[in-house]
């Protein structure tokens, strides 16, 4: 296994009064992919979003327990979340650009980052188009709105957007959910590719995507995490029946 | 009663009550412009009003109400706007504080507009004005007398409350994912709304400021004691100035003048020029949030 980059321990977090997370402990490896799976309303999604404090949005949500990034508790007072989500970027369910010019979403981050010179900016857009795998297909076209993209299109400008911030984590959130199959396979093909580089967790409802993508994968149940391991162990040989009952699709 | 019968009857009901909001803008628009149409020309609107304003043109109306829609506008639309970001982005909805604002901002819709005249009239003139004299001007008399500047804004005011409205509409349309996709890029709240959300609101903006601006055009009580006046010679120069304004003229040339029906032709065409106004000014705002919208897809 790599360095740990992500260290969960004993993270439980309510919605109001009802209980979302049970003491979720879990370690996840440096520049791998890490698969969250299980039925809706298992709290997968609601554990990503712990990991660069996107449930502080909502009114109502206590979170117990820590999360360590780097061994940094980035639930402490003293940690700034403005700089946290530079370092774990996010890939929504829906795709969510700007309604701005191709080159202006990606170039939005750097611009918040106090990034201005022409230059600069345009050597960092083209360099997250082409690591998103996009930029031939939209080089002759980056001052156009890009809602006028394909939903796959805008759902890899999305990842383009986050990798111009340079982040070391990227949380997907059922990032192909609403895409065709082949925009899909596009997708998973840039997931292969970006962890090299970058330490990627995604939230997916799709068995074979977890098992097609991921090094690790982790099942949610009822808030509580059952079963966390390599990716091959799940699928070939889980030690929990409910992941068993889970994966050979008896129920979820 | 026959089931089939009852409809048709409240089906004819409400075809006969649309029926008459069409006669009724179409009778407006026909008197309107067969009364006004004949004496409009270059000469009424770039010349002063001549012979106790029986003759001559509008042009210090024209000129009084462009400059105080400008004001007010300029003093609305940021109050306004600052207003309704706080609304939408900041305040929770529980909070009695804005609770409070809203209920203000509700209770300003519905306040009589001579109140607010009257409310100018002391607060501005009578407060700010009078203690600006003693602080700023040596005890002279310039800014506690009547103005545009006055007017302005008590004009602005009234017309707050659609610009809170429209632009708080317009942030409401933005979806959840954008502000998420903002933040979860390291941007601020601050730098999310500034970037994201006032950008993605421009449609609203400008449509409350064009709405306020028809509105205030054409609004007269407000600007009764608070800076309109009967007669001038000259075009306001300084915010200290007086002003004419075309809603005003119509009701003076209507009611005050020496021989109201010689001023009849006078009266139609001010009220042409003063529809044309705000027609136009309509028509300009559903042309921009059309083509925001386009640009936007």
């Amino acid at each position: 296994m790599n360095n740990i980059k992500v260290k969960a321990k004993d993270l439980s977090l309510r919605y109001g009064a009802s209980l979302a997370l049970k003491n979720i402990s879990m370690d996840i490896p440096e520049k791998m992919v890490t698969a969250f799976i299980g039925p809706s309303g298992c709290g997968k999604s609601t554990f990503l979003r712990t990991l660069n404090r996107m449930n502080d949005l909502i009114d109502n949500v206590t979170i117990e327990g820590e999360v360590h990034i780097d061994n940094v508790n980035i639930y402490d007072k003293n940690i700034d979340v403005v700089n946290l989500r530079k370092k774990v970027g996010m890939i929504f369910q829906k795709s969510n650009p700007f309604a701005k010019s191709v080159y202006e979403n990606i170039a939005f981050g750097p611009k918040i980052n106090g990034i201005s010179s022409k230059e600069k900016l345009d050597e960092i857009v083209e360099r997250s188009l082409k690591q998103a795998a996009i930029w031939d297909e939209v080089k002759g076209r980056l001052h156009n709105s890009a809602l006028s993209l394909s939903g796959g299109q805008q759902q890899r400008i999305c990842i383009a957007r986050t990798l111009a911030v340079n982040p070391e984590i990227i949380l997907m959130d059922e990032p192909a959910s609403a895409l065709d199959p082949i925009s899909t396979a596009k997708i998973e093909e840039l997931i292969h590719e970006l962890k090299e580089e970058y330490t990627i967790i995604i939230v997916t409802h799709n068995m074979q995507q977890a098992a097609r993508t991921s090094d690790y994968t982790a099942f949610f149940y009822l808030g509580e995490l059952i079963e966390f391991n390599k990716t091959e162990l799940i699928f070939s040989n889980p030690a929990k029946k409910q992941t068993e009952d889970y994966i050979s699709g008896r129920f979820g | 009663m026959n089931r089939n019968l009852k409809d048709t009857i409240v089906e004819s009901l409400t075809g006969v009550c649309v029926l008459l909001i069409i006669f009724i803008i179409v009778s407006i628009l026909a008197v309107t412009i067969v009364g006004g149409w004949p004496n409009l020309n270059w000469a009424f609107l770039s010349e002063f009003p001549r012979d106790g304003m029986t003759k001559g043109g509008i042009f210090p109306a024209i000129v009084g109400t462009a400059l105080m829609t400008i004001i007010m506008a300029v003093a609305a639309v940021p109050f306004g706007v600052i207003t309704a970001v706080y609304l939408a982005e900041y305040a929770s909805e529980k909070s009695v504080f804005a609770k409070t604002i809203r209920f203000a901002v509700k209770t300003l819709a519905v306040v009589p507009s001579i109140i607010f005249g009257l409310f100018g009239l002391g607060f501005f003139i009578g407060f700010i004005g009078k203690n600006m004299d003693t602080i700023i001007n040596g005890g002279q008399l310039r800014w506690g007398q009547p103005n545009i500047l006055w007017a302005s804004f008590t004009m602005a005011l009234l017309t707050l409350p659609v610009v809170i409205v429209s632009v708080e509409e317009a942030i409401r349309t933005i979806p959840k994912e954008m502000r998420e996709a903002s933040l979860a890029l390291g941007a601020t709240k601050w730098q999310t709304i500034k970037r994201v959300v006032i950008p993605g609101s421009v449609s609203g903006i400008l449509t409350g400021t064009i709405l306020a601006v028809s509105r205030g055009a054409g609004e007269v009580a407000p600007i009764l004691f608070t800076g309109a006046a009967y007669f001038l010679s000259d075009v306001p120069h300084s915010l200290s100035d007086q002003f004419m304004s075309l809603g005003y003229h119509i009701y003076i040339m209507s009611t005050q003048s020496s021989n109201v029906d010689a001023t009849q032709p006078i009266q139609f065409a001010t009220t042409l020029v003063l529809l044309l106004l705000t027609f136009s000014l309509n028509a300009i705002a559903v042309t921009l949030r059309y083509r925001i919208r386009k640009k936007a897809q």
